[in-house]
Protein backbone atom coordinates (compact mmCIF):
# COMPACT_ATOMS: atom_id res chain seq x y z
CA UNK A 1 0.00 0.00 0.00
CA UNK A 2 1.13 3.52 -0.74
CA UNK A 3 0.10 6.56 1.23
CA UNK A 4 -0.22 9.57 -1.06
CA UNK A 5 -0.17 12.88 0.73
CA UNK A 6 -0.97 15.73 -1.66
CA UNK A 7 -0.39 19.17 -0.19
CA UNK A 8 -2.74 20.95 -2.56
CA UNK A 9 -5.93 20.33 -4.49
CA UNK A 10 -4.05 20.35 -7.80
CA UNK A 11 -1.67 17.71 -6.51
CA UNK A 12 -4.61 15.62 -5.33
CA UNK A 13 -6.25 15.77 -8.77
CA UNK A 14 -2.97 14.85 -10.44
CA UNK A 15 -2.51 11.90 -8.08
CA UNK A 16 -6.06 10.68 -8.68
CA UNK A 17 -5.51 10.94 -12.46
CA UNK A 18 -2.30 8.97 -12.21
CA UNK A 19 -3.77 6.35 -9.86
CA UNK A 20 -7.52 6.08 -10.56
CA UNK A 21 -7.80 3.16 -8.10
CA UNK A 22 -6.48 5.29 -5.25
CA UNK A 23 -8.99 5.51 -2.40
CA UNK A 24 -9.42 9.04 -1.09
CA UNK A 25 -9.43 9.29 2.69
CA UNK A 26 -10.86 12.34 4.45
CA UNK A 27 -12.22 11.80 7.97
CA UNK A 28 -11.57 8.10 7.52
CA UNK A 29 -14.71 7.15 9.42
CA UNK A 30 -15.82 4.86 6.60
CA UNK A 31 -12.47 4.02 4.99
CA UNK A 32 -10.60 3.07 8.17
CA UNK A 33 -13.36 0.74 9.34
CA UNK A 34 -13.00 -1.15 6.07
CA UNK A 35 -9.22 -1.29 6.36
CA UNK A 36 -9.24 -2.29 10.03
CA UNK A 37 -11.53 -5.19 9.22
CA UNK A 38 -9.64 -6.14 6.09
CA UNK A 39 -12.68 -5.55 3.90
CA UNK A 40 -10.56 -3.33 1.73
CA UNK A 41 -6.87 -3.28 0.93
CA UNK A 42 -6.42 -0.43 -1.50
CA UNK A 43 -3.20 -0.11 -3.42
CA UNK A 44 -3.12 3.62 -2.70
CA UNK A 45 -4.63 5.75 0.02
CA UNK A 46 -5.02 9.37 -1.04
CA UNK A 47 -5.02 11.52 2.08
CA UNK A 48 -7.12 14.67 1.65
CA UNK A 49 -6.65 16.09 5.14
CA UNK A 50 -3.78 18.36 4.19
CA UNK A 51 -5.89 20.31 1.70
CA UNK A 52 -7.16 23.33 3.62
CA UNK A 53 -9.62 24.38 0.88
CA UNK A 54 -11.72 21.30 1.53
CA UNK A 55 -12.37 22.46 5.11
CA UNK A 56 -13.79 25.85 4.11
CA UNK A 57 -17.24 27.04 3.17
CA UNK A 58 -18.60 30.19 1.59
CA UNK A 59 -22.15 31.42 1.78
CA UNK A 60 -23.22 33.06 -1.48
CA UNK A 61 -26.48 34.79 -2.25
CA UNK A 62 -28.43 31.66 -3.07
CA UNK A 63 -26.27 28.75 -2.01
CA UNK A 64 -23.53 27.64 0.31
CA UNK A 65 -20.41 26.12 -1.22
CA UNK A 66 -19.51 23.56 1.40
CA UNK A 67 -15.98 22.17 1.16
CA UNK A 68 -16.04 18.37 0.89
CA UNK A 69 -14.26 17.78 4.21
CA UNK A 70 -15.99 20.31 6.47
CA UNK A 71 -16.72 18.15 9.53
CA UNK A 72 -20.30 17.69 10.72
CA UNK A 73 -19.42 19.51 13.93
CA UNK A 74 -18.66 22.70 11.97
CA UNK A 75 -21.90 22.40 10.00
CA UNK A 76 -23.91 22.09 13.22
CA UNK A 77 -22.14 25.04 14.79
CA UNK A 78 -21.93 27.42 11.86
CA UNK A 79 -24.53 26.69 9.21
CA UNK A 80 -27.74 26.19 11.18
CA UNK A 81 -29.36 29.26 9.61
CA UNK A 82 -28.35 28.68 6.00
CA UNK A 83 -28.64 24.89 6.00
CA UNK A 84 -31.04 23.94 8.80
CA UNK A 85 -31.92 20.51 7.39
CA UNK A 86 -28.30 19.49 6.93
CA UNK A 87 -27.38 20.88 10.37
CA UNK A 88 -30.12 18.77 11.98
CA UNK A 89 -29.06 15.70 10.03
CA UNK A 90 -25.40 16.29 10.97
CA UNK A 91 -26.31 16.30 14.63
CA UNK A 92 -27.75 12.79 14.34
CA UNK A 93 -24.56 11.31 12.85
CA UNK A 94 -22.78 8.91 15.21
CA UNK A 95 -20.98 10.66 18.08
CA UNK A 96 -18.94 13.81 18.72
CA UNK A 97 -15.69 12.00 17.88
CA UNK A 98 -17.05 10.88 14.50
CA UNK A 99 -18.67 14.25 13.76
CA UNK A 100 -15.32 15.92 14.43
CA UNK A 101 -13.79 13.98 11.53
CA UNK A 102 -16.48 12.91 9.10
CA UNK A 103 -18.13 15.18 6.57
CA UNK A 104 -20.47 15.41 3.62
CA UNK A 105 -17.80 14.62 1.01
CA UNK A 106 -17.20 11.25 2.66
CA UNK A 107 -20.93 10.62 3.04
CA UNK A 108 -21.33 11.25 -0.71
CA UNK A 109 -18.26 9.16 -1.50
CA UNK A 110 -19.71 6.19 0.37
CA UNK A 111 -23.20 6.93 -1.00
CA UNK A 112 -24.80 4.55 1.47
CA UNK A 113 -28.60 4.66 1.35
CA UNK A 114 -28.35 5.19 5.13
CA UNK A 115 -26.10 8.26 4.91
CA UNK A 116 -27.77 11.03 6.89
CA UNK A 117 -26.65 13.94 4.73
CA UNK A 118 -28.51 12.63 1.68
CA UNK A 119 -32.15 13.28 2.67
CA UNK A 120 -31.18 16.80 3.71
CA UNK A 121 -29.31 17.48 0.45
CA UNK A 122 -32.16 16.10 -1.65
CA UNK A 123 -34.74 18.21 0.18
CA UNK A 124 -32.73 21.43 0.11
CA UNK A 125 -31.57 21.03 -3.48
CA UNK A 126 -27.84 20.67 -4.12
CA UNK A 127 -25.15 20.09 -6.71
CA UNK A 128 -21.95 18.16 -6.23
CA UNK A 129 -18.88 19.93 -7.58
CA UNK A 130 -16.73 17.17 -9.00
CA UNK A 131 -13.31 17.88 -10.44
CA UNK A 132 -10.57 16.05 -12.26
CA UNK A 133 -7.55 17.11 -14.29
CA UNK A 134 -10.02 17.14 -17.20
CA UNK A 135 -12.12 19.87 -15.64
CA UNK A 136 -14.96 20.66 -13.27
CA UNK A 137 -18.61 19.68 -13.49
CA UNK A 138 -21.64 20.11 -11.30
CA UNK A 139 -23.68 16.97 -10.72
CA UNK A 140 -27.28 17.62 -9.61
CA UNK A 141 -27.90 15.75 -6.38
CA UNK A 142 -30.83 13.89 -7.97
CA UNK A 143 -28.42 12.35 -10.48
CA UNK A 144 -25.62 11.63 -8.03
CA UNK A 145 -26.77 8.36 -6.44
CA UNK A 146 -26.60 5.66 -9.09
CA UNK A 147 -26.99 2.44 -7.09
CA UNK A 148 -26.38 0.82 -3.72
CA UNK A 149 -23.21 2.55 -2.52
CA UNK A 150 -22.52 3.81 -6.02
CA UNK A 151 -22.28 7.37 -7.21
CA UNK A 152 -21.78 9.32 -10.41
CA UNK A 153 -18.10 10.13 -9.87
CA UNK A 154 -15.65 9.06 -12.59
CA UNK A 155 -12.54 7.17 -11.52
CA UNK A 156 -10.33 10.23 -11.81
CA UNK A 157 -12.73 12.63 -10.11
CA UNK A 158 -12.77 14.00 -6.58
CA UNK A 159 -15.47 15.96 -4.81
CA UNK A 160 -14.31 19.52 -4.27
CA UNK A 161 -17.46 20.88 -2.66
CA UNK A 162 -21.22 20.65 -2.47
CA UNK A 163 -23.35 23.62 -3.47
CA UNK A 164 -26.45 23.55 -1.30
CA UNK A 165 -29.34 25.94 -1.76
CA UNK A 166 -29.73 28.25 1.20
CA UNK A 167 -32.96 27.68 3.07
CA UNK A 168 -35.75 30.00 1.95
CA UNK A 169 -38.18 28.40 4.39
CA UNK A 170 -38.38 25.92 7.25
CA UNK A 171 -36.61 22.55 6.96
CA UNK A 172 -36.75 19.41 9.06
CA UNK A 173 -34.91 16.13 9.37
CA UNK A 174 -36.18 13.05 11.14
CA UNK A 175 -34.50 9.72 11.72
CA UNK A 176 -35.67 6.45 13.23
CA UNK A 177 -33.12 4.46 15.21
CA UNK A 178 -32.91 2.45 18.37
CA UNK A 179 -31.30 5.21 20.38
CA UNK A 180 -30.15 8.80 20.05
CA UNK A 181 -26.40 8.49 19.62
CA UNK A 182 -24.35 6.25 17.40
CA UNK A 183 -27.10 4.78 15.34
CA UNK A 184 -27.44 3.99 11.67
CA UNK A 185 -30.85 5.09 10.44
CA UNK A 186 -33.54 2.44 10.18
CA UNK A 187 -34.95 5.09 7.90
CA UNK A 188 -34.77 8.86 7.68
CA UNK A 189 -36.73 11.71 6.15
CA UNK A 190 -35.85 15.26 5.16
CA UNK A 191 -38.33 17.93 4.18
CA UNK A 192 -37.83 21.50 3.00
CA UNK A 193 -40.44 24.14 2.27
CA UNK A 194 -39.43 26.51 -0.51
CA UNK A 195 -41.80 29.49 -0.25
CA UNK A 196 -39.93 31.38 -2.97
CA UNK A 197 -40.82 28.80 -5.59
CA UNK A 198 -43.87 27.59 -3.68
CA UNK A 199 -42.62 24.05 -3.72
CA UNK A 200 -41.90 21.34 -1.20
CA UNK A 201 -38.98 18.93 -1.55
CA UNK A 202 -38.35 15.65 0.23
CA UNK A 203 -35.51 13.23 0.80
CA UNK A 204 -35.78 9.65 2.04
CA UNK A 205 -32.93 7.61 3.51
CA UNK A 206 -32.55 3.86 4.11
CA UNK A 207 -35.80 2.95 2.39
CA UNK A 208 -34.63 2.22 -1.16
CA UNK A 209 -31.38 1.11 -2.83
CA UNK A 210 -30.35 4.77 -3.00
CA UNK A 211 -31.44 7.93 -1.23
CA UNK A 212 -34.53 9.17 -3.09
CA UNK A 213 -37.07 11.95 -3.33
CA UNK A 214 -40.77 11.22 -3.10
CA UNK A 215 -41.59 13.10 -6.29
CA UNK A 216 -45.22 12.01 -6.60
CA UNK A 217 -45.82 13.13 -3.03
CA UNK A 218 -44.13 16.47 -3.73
CA UNK A 219 -46.24 17.03 -6.83
CA UNK A 220 -49.43 16.19 -4.99
CA UNK A 221 -48.61 18.55 -2.13
CA UNK A 222 -47.46 21.37 -4.40
CA UNK A 223 -50.76 21.18 -6.25
CA UNK A 224 -52.82 20.95 -3.05
CA UNK A 225 -51.09 23.94 -1.45
CA UNK A 226 -51.51 25.92 -4.63
CA UNK A 227 -55.15 25.02 -5.18
CA UNK A 228 -56.16 26.06 -1.68
CA UNK A 229 -53.97 29.19 -1.77
CA UNK A 230 -52.25 28.06 1.40
CA UNK A 231 -48.88 29.71 0.71
CA UNK A 232 -50.70 33.06 0.82
CA UNK A 233 -53.32 32.40 3.45
CA UNK A 234 -51.00 30.53 5.81
CA UNK A 235 -53.96 28.39 6.86
CA UNK A 236 -53.45 24.92 8.24
CA UNK A 237 -52.96 21.92 5.98
CA UNK A 238 -56.01 19.69 6.33
CA UNK A 239 -55.47 16.24 7.84
CA UNK A 240 -56.62 14.58 4.65
CA UNK A 241 -53.98 16.36 2.56
CA UNK A 242 -51.30 15.53 5.13
CA UNK A 243 -52.46 11.93 5.17
CA UNK A 244 -52.30 11.56 1.42
CA UNK A 245 -48.86 13.21 1.34
CA UNK A 246 -47.68 10.69 3.95
CA UNK A 247 -49.09 7.76 2.00
CA UNK A 248 -47.42 8.89 -1.20
CA UNK A 249 -44.08 9.25 0.62
CA UNK A 250 -44.45 5.71 2.00
CA UNK A 251 -45.33 4.49 -1.48
CA UNK A 252 -42.15 6.04 -2.91
CA UNK A 253 -40.06 3.68 -0.79
CA UNK A 254 -38.63 0.44 -2.04
CA UNK A 255 -37.23 -0.91 1.20
CA UNK A 256 -35.79 -4.24 2.26
CA UNK A 257 -36.01 -6.38 5.39
CA UNK A 258 -32.74 -6.34 7.27
CA UNK A 259 -31.42 -6.54 10.83
CA UNK A 260 -32.39 -2.95 11.50
CA UNK A 261 -36.02 -3.23 10.45
CA UNK A 262 -38.54 -4.79 8.12
CA UNK A 263 -39.60 -3.27 4.82
CA UNK A 264 -43.12 -2.87 6.15
CA UNK A 265 -41.94 -1.03 9.23
CA UNK A 266 -39.78 1.27 7.13
CA UNK A 267 -42.66 2.19 4.85
CA UNK A 268 -44.86 2.88 7.83
CA UNK A 269 -42.21 4.95 9.61
CA UNK A 270 -41.49 7.03 6.51
CA UNK A 271 -45.20 7.90 6.33
CA UNK A 272 -45.21 8.96 9.97
CA UNK A 273 -42.07 11.06 9.56
CA UNK A 274 -43.45 12.66 6.40
CA UNK A 275 -46.60 13.76 8.17
CA UNK A 276 -44.76 15.00 11.25
CA UNK A 277 -42.08 16.93 9.40
CA UNK A 278 -44.76 18.50 7.20
CA UNK A 279 -46.67 19.63 10.29
CA UNK A 280 -43.55 20.98 12.01
CA UNK A 281 -42.35 22.92 8.99
CA UNK A 282 -45.78 24.21 8.05
CA UNK A 283 -46.42 25.42 11.62
CA UNK A 284 -43.13 27.20 11.51
CA UNK A 285 -43.96 28.73 8.09
CA UNK A 286 -47.34 29.94 9.38
CA UNK A 287 -45.67 31.30 12.51
CA UNK A 288 -43.21 33.26 10.39
CA UNK A 289 -46.00 34.51 8.17
CA UNK A 290 -47.95 35.72 11.20
CA UNK A 291 -44.90 37.46 12.65
CA UNK A 292 -44.30 39.20 9.34
CA UNK A 293 -47.93 40.36 9.22
CA UNK A 294 -47.62 41.61 12.76
CA UNK A 295 -44.54 43.60 11.87
CA UNK A 296 -46.08 45.13 8.76
CA UNK B 1 6.83 4.60 6.27
CA UNK B 2 7.95 6.96 8.99
CA UNK B 3 5.57 9.20 10.92
CA UNK B 4 6.75 12.33 12.73
CA UNK B 5 4.33 13.92 15.11
CA UNK B 6 3.97 15.43 18.55
CA UNK B 7 2.64 13.20 21.28
CA UNK B 8 1.83 14.71 24.66
CA UNK B 9 3.92 17.77 23.95
CA UNK B 10 7.06 15.97 22.77
CA UNK B 11 8.18 15.31 19.20
CA UNK B 12 8.06 11.60 18.38
CA UNK B 13 8.91 9.40 15.47
CA UNK B 14 7.46 6.04 14.54
CA UNK B 15 9.22 3.84 12.03
CA UNK B 16 8.17 0.91 9.86
CA UNK B 17 4.58 2.04 9.98
CA UNK B 18 2.31 0.18 7.58
CA UNK B 19 0.37 2.61 5.36
CA UNK B 20 -3.02 1.23 6.39
CA UNK B 21 -2.22 1.30 10.08
CA UNK B 22 -4.30 3.33 12.52
CA UNK B 23 -3.00 6.02 14.82
CA UNK B 24 -4.22 3.83 17.69
CA UNK B 25 -1.95 1.00 16.59
CA UNK B 26 1.02 3.35 16.28
CA UNK B 27 0.45 4.74 19.77
CA UNK B 28 0.03 1.37 21.42
CA UNK B 29 2.35 -0.92 19.50
CA UNK B 30 5.05 1.37 18.12
CA UNK B 31 5.33 3.99 20.85
CA UNK B 32 4.44 1.68 23.75
CA UNK B 33 1.60 3.85 25.01
CA UNK B 34 -1.22 1.42 25.83
CA UNK B 35 -3.40 3.99 27.61
CA UNK B 36 -5.65 4.43 24.59
CA UNK B 37 -7.65 1.22 24.41
CA UNK B 38 -8.57 -0.91 21.46
CA UNK B 39 -12.00 -2.47 21.72
CA UNK B 40 -13.95 -2.21 18.50
CA UNK B 41 -11.69 -0.61 15.87
CA UNK B 42 -14.79 0.82 14.24
CA UNK B 43 -15.52 4.06 16.02
CA UNK B 44 -18.35 2.67 18.14
CA UNK B 45 -16.90 2.58 21.63
CA UNK B 46 -14.68 5.65 22.06
CA UNK B 47 -12.15 3.80 24.21
CA UNK B 48 -9.41 4.90 21.78
CA UNK B 49 -10.29 8.61 22.04
CA UNK B 50 -7.33 10.99 21.78
CA UNK B 51 -7.02 14.64 20.87
CA UNK B 52 -5.76 15.42 17.40
CA UNK B 53 -4.81 19.08 17.15
CA UNK B 54 -7.03 19.59 20.17
CA UNK B 55 -10.07 17.79 18.77
CA UNK B 56 -11.35 14.52 20.28
CA UNK B 57 -11.29 11.73 17.69
CA UNK B 58 -11.32 7.95 17.58
CA UNK B 59 -7.67 7.13 17.01
CA UNK B 60 -8.69 3.77 15.52
CA UNK B 61 -10.15 5.68 12.55
CA UNK B 62 -7.22 8.02 11.92
CA UNK B 63 -4.72 6.65 9.43
CA UNK B 64 -1.22 6.84 10.85
CA UNK B 65 -0.06 8.98 7.93
CA UNK B 66 -2.80 11.49 8.67
CA UNK B 67 -1.14 12.19 12.02
CA UNK B 68 2.06 13.40 10.33
CA UNK B 69 3.00 16.80 11.77
CA UNK B 70 -0.05 16.87 14.05
CA UNK B 71 -0.33 17.16 17.82
CA UNK B 72 -1.73 14.25 19.77
CA UNK B 73 -2.70 14.16 23.42
CA UNK B 74 -3.36 10.76 24.95
CA UNK B 75 -4.57 9.86 28.42
CA UNK B 76 -0.94 9.46 29.44
CA UNK B 77 -0.41 13.17 28.83
CA UNK B 78 -3.67 14.33 30.36
CA UNK B 79 -2.24 15.31 33.74
CA UNK B 80 0.45 17.45 32.12
CA UNK B 81 -2.09 18.88 29.68
CA UNK B 82 -4.38 19.87 32.55
CA UNK B 83 -1.45 21.38 34.43
CA UNK B 84 -0.51 23.51 31.47
CA UNK B 85 -4.08 24.63 30.96
CA UNK B 86 -4.21 25.72 34.58
CA UNK B 87 -1.18 27.89 33.82
CA UNK B 88 1.14 25.66 35.81
CA UNK B 89 4.94 25.53 35.58
CA UNK B 90 7.01 24.74 32.54
CA UNK B 91 5.38 23.32 29.46
CA UNK B 92 7.67 20.47 28.61
CA UNK B 93 5.17 17.73 27.85
CA UNK B 94 5.35 14.12 28.88
CA UNK B 95 8.18 11.94 27.66
CA UNK B 96 7.51 8.48 26.35
CA UNK B 97 9.38 7.04 29.27
CA UNK B 98 7.29 8.92 31.80
CA UNK B 99 4.13 8.05 29.93
CA UNK B 100 5.00 4.36 29.86
CA UNK B 101 5.69 4.31 33.58
CA UNK B 102 2.64 6.34 34.44
CA UNK B 103 0.88 5.26 37.58
CA UNK B 104 -2.19 6.69 39.26
CA UNK B 105 -0.20 7.06 42.44
CA UNK B 106 1.35 10.48 42.54
CA UNK B 107 4.88 11.35 43.55
CA UNK B 108 5.81 10.62 47.12
CA UNK B 109 3.29 7.83 47.52
CA UNK B 110 4.42 4.31 48.13
CA UNK B 111 4.28 2.54 44.87
CA UNK B 112 5.90 -0.79 44.30
CA UNK B 113 9.60 -0.19 43.78
CA UNK B 114 9.10 3.57 43.61
CA UNK B 115 8.96 3.42 39.86
CA UNK B 116 6.57 6.30 39.35
CA UNK B 117 7.89 9.31 37.58
CA UNK B 118 8.25 12.40 39.74
CA UNK B 119 5.87 14.28 37.42
CA UNK B 120 3.17 11.66 37.27
CA UNK B 121 0.20 13.11 39.07
CA UNK B 122 -3.44 13.05 38.27
CA UNK B 123 -5.43 15.56 36.30
CA UNK B 124 -8.30 16.93 38.38
CA UNK B 125 -10.72 14.93 36.25
CA UNK B 126 -8.80 11.72 36.90
CA UNK B 127 -8.96 12.39 40.63
CA UNK B 128 -12.69 13.05 40.33
CA UNK B 129 -13.18 9.69 38.58
CA UNK B 130 -11.47 7.96 41.48
CA UNK B 131 -13.31 9.95 44.14
CA UNK B 132 -16.70 9.36 42.52
CA UNK B 133 -16.10 5.65 42.01
CA UNK B 134 -16.45 6.02 38.25
CA UNK B 135 -13.85 3.37 37.45
CA UNK B 136 -14.71 -0.30 37.55
CA UNK B 137 -12.77 -2.45 35.10
CA UNK B 138 -11.28 0.77 33.75
CA UNK B 139 -11.23 -0.17 30.10
CA UNK B 140 -13.44 2.70 29.00
CA UNK B 141 -11.83 5.19 31.38
CA UNK B 142 -9.02 6.61 29.21
CA UNK B 143 -11.39 7.48 26.37
CA UNK B 144 -13.94 8.97 28.73
CA UNK B 145 -11.26 11.04 30.45
CA UNK B 146 -9.98 12.50 27.19
CA UNK B 147 -13.50 13.26 25.93
CA UNK B 148 -14.76 14.70 29.22
CA UNK B 149 -11.61 16.75 29.78
CA UNK B 150 -12.02 18.37 26.38
CA UNK B 151 -15.64 19.20 27.15
CA UNK B 152 -14.71 20.81 30.48
CA UNK B 153 -12.09 22.88 28.67
CA UNK B 154 -14.73 24.22 26.26
CA UNK B 155 -17.63 24.29 28.65
CA UNK B 156 -16.65 24.71 32.32
CA UNK B 157 -20.29 24.66 33.53
CA UNK B 158 -21.90 21.81 31.63
CA UNK B 159 -25.50 20.79 32.14
CA UNK B 160 -26.26 17.10 32.46
CA UNK B 161 -27.44 17.17 28.87
CA UNK B 162 -24.11 18.68 27.80
CA UNK B 163 -22.22 15.91 29.62
CA UNK B 164 -24.36 13.17 28.11
CA UNK B 165 -23.93 14.62 24.65
CA UNK B 166 -20.15 14.99 25.00
CA UNK B 167 -19.82 11.40 26.24
CA UNK B 168 -22.32 9.86 23.84
CA UNK B 169 -19.49 8.35 21.81
CA UNK B 170 -18.02 6.44 24.76
CA UNK B 171 -19.37 3.11 25.88
CA UNK B 172 -18.98 1.64 29.36
CA UNK B 173 -20.10 -1.90 30.09
CA UNK B 174 -19.62 -1.70 33.86
CA UNK B 175 -20.76 1.44 35.60
CA UNK B 176 -24.16 2.25 34.16
CA UNK B 177 -22.77 5.75 33.59
CA UNK B 178 -24.24 7.38 36.71
CA UNK B 179 -20.92 7.42 38.56
CA UNK B 180 -19.27 8.78 35.45
CA UNK B 181 -21.81 11.60 35.39
CA UNK B 182 -21.04 12.18 39.09
CA UNK B 183 -17.33 12.33 38.37
CA UNK B 184 -17.67 14.90 35.61
CA UNK B 185 -20.03 17.02 37.72
CA UNK B 186 -17.54 16.80 40.59
CA UNK B 187 -14.65 17.87 38.38
CA UNK B 188 -16.68 20.78 37.03
CA UNK B 189 -17.63 21.88 40.54
CA UNK B 190 -14.02 21.68 41.76
CA UNK B 191 -12.86 23.56 38.69
CA UNK B 192 -15.42 26.26 39.50
CA UNK B 193 -14.22 26.54 43.11
CA UNK B 194 -10.65 27.08 42.00
CA UNK B 195 -11.50 29.71 39.41
C1 LIG C 1 -19.26 4.50 14.55
C2 LIG C 1 -19.75 5.11 13.29
C3 LIG C 1 -21.03 5.62 13.24
C4 LIG C 1 -21.50 6.19 12.06
N1 LIG C 1 -22.76 6.73 12.07
C5 LIG C 1 -23.22 7.34 10.97
C6 LIG C 1 -24.50 7.96 10.98
O1 LIG C 1 -25.20 7.97 11.98
N2 LIG C 1 -24.93 8.55 9.83
C7 LIG C 1 -24.16 8.57 8.70
O2 LIG C 1 -24.58 9.14 7.71
N3 LIG C 1 -22.93 8.01 8.68
C8 LIG C 1 -22.45 7.40 9.78
N4 LIG C 1 -21.20 6.82 9.76
C9 LIG C 1 -20.45 6.79 8.51
C10 LIG C 1 -19.47 7.94 8.27
O3 LIG C 1 -19.13 8.58 9.47
C11 LIG C 1 -20.04 8.96 7.30
O4 LIG C 1 -20.36 8.36 6.08
C12 LIG C 1 -19.07 10.13 7.05
O5 LIG C 1 -19.78 11.15 6.39
C13 LIG C 1 -17.86 9.76 6.21
O6 LIG C 1 -17.04 10.89 6.08
P1 LIG C 1 -15.44 10.78 6.15
O7 LIG C 1 -14.87 12.10 5.86
O8 LIG C 1 -15.02 10.15 7.42
O9 LIG C 1 -15.21 9.76 4.94
P2 LIG C 1 -14.00 8.77 4.58
O10 LIG C 1 -14.10 7.52 5.37
O11 LIG C 1 -12.72 9.50 4.58
O12 LIG C 1 -14.43 8.48 3.06
C14 LIG C 1 -15.66 7.85 2.75
C15 LIG C 1 -15.74 7.56 1.26
O13 LIG C 1 -15.78 8.76 0.51
C16 LIG C 1 -14.66 8.86 -0.34
N5 LIG C 1 -14.27 10.28 -0.31
C17 LIG C 1 -14.00 11.04 0.78
N6 LIG C 1 -13.76 12.32 0.42
C18 LIG C 1 -13.87 12.37 -0.93
C19 LIG C 1 -13.73 13.41 -1.90
N7 LIG C 1 -13.43 14.67 -1.55
N8 LIG C 1 -13.91 13.09 -3.20
C20 LIG C 1 -14.23 11.82 -3.57
N9 LIG C 1 -14.38 10.81 -2.70
C21 LIG C 1 -14.20 11.08 -1.39
C22 LIG C 1 -13.64 7.88 0.19
O14 LIG C 1 -12.78 7.39 -0.79
C23 LIG C 1 -14.54 6.79 0.73
O15 LIG C 1 -14.96 5.96 -0.30
C24 LIG C 1 -20.69 6.25 10.92
C25 LIG C 1 -19.39 5.75 10.98
C26 LIG C 1 -18.91 5.19 12.15
C27 LIG C 1 -17.52 4.68 12.21
S1 LIG D 1 -11.54 1.22 19.40
FE1 LIG D 1 -11.81 3.11 18.44
S2 LIG D 1 -13.87 3.55 18.86
FE2 LIG D 1 -13.69 1.54 19.65
S1 LIG E 1 -15.50 0.65 33.78
FE1 LIG E 1 -15.56 -1.22 32.67
S2 LIG E 1 -16.17 -0.53 30.71
FE2 LIG E 1 -16.39 1.24 31.88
Amino acid sequence: MDFLRPASWEEALAAKAEHPTAVPIAGGTDVMVEINFDHRRPEYLLDLTRIGDLYEWEAGEHSVRLGASVPYTRIMENLRTELPGLALASHTVASPQIRNRGGVGGNLGTASPAGDAHPALLAAGAEVEAESVRGTRRIPIDAFYTGVKRNALAADELIRAVHINKADGPQQFSKVGTRNAMVIAVCAFGLALHPETRTVRTGIGSAAPTPIRATAAEEFLNAALDEDGLWDSGRIITPSVAKQFAELCAAACNPIDDVRGTARYRRHAVGVMARRTLMWTWESYRGNARTMEGAA
Amino acid sequence: MRVNFTVNGRPQQADDVWEGESLLYVLRERLGLPGSKNACEQGECGSCTVRLDGVPVCSCLVAAGQAEGREIVTVEGLAEHARQRAGGEDACGTSLDEARRWSPRGPGSQSDEGSTSPRATLAPLQQAFIDAGAVQCGFCTPGLLVAADEMLERNPNPTDADIREALSGNLCRCTGYEKIMDAVRLAAARQGEEA
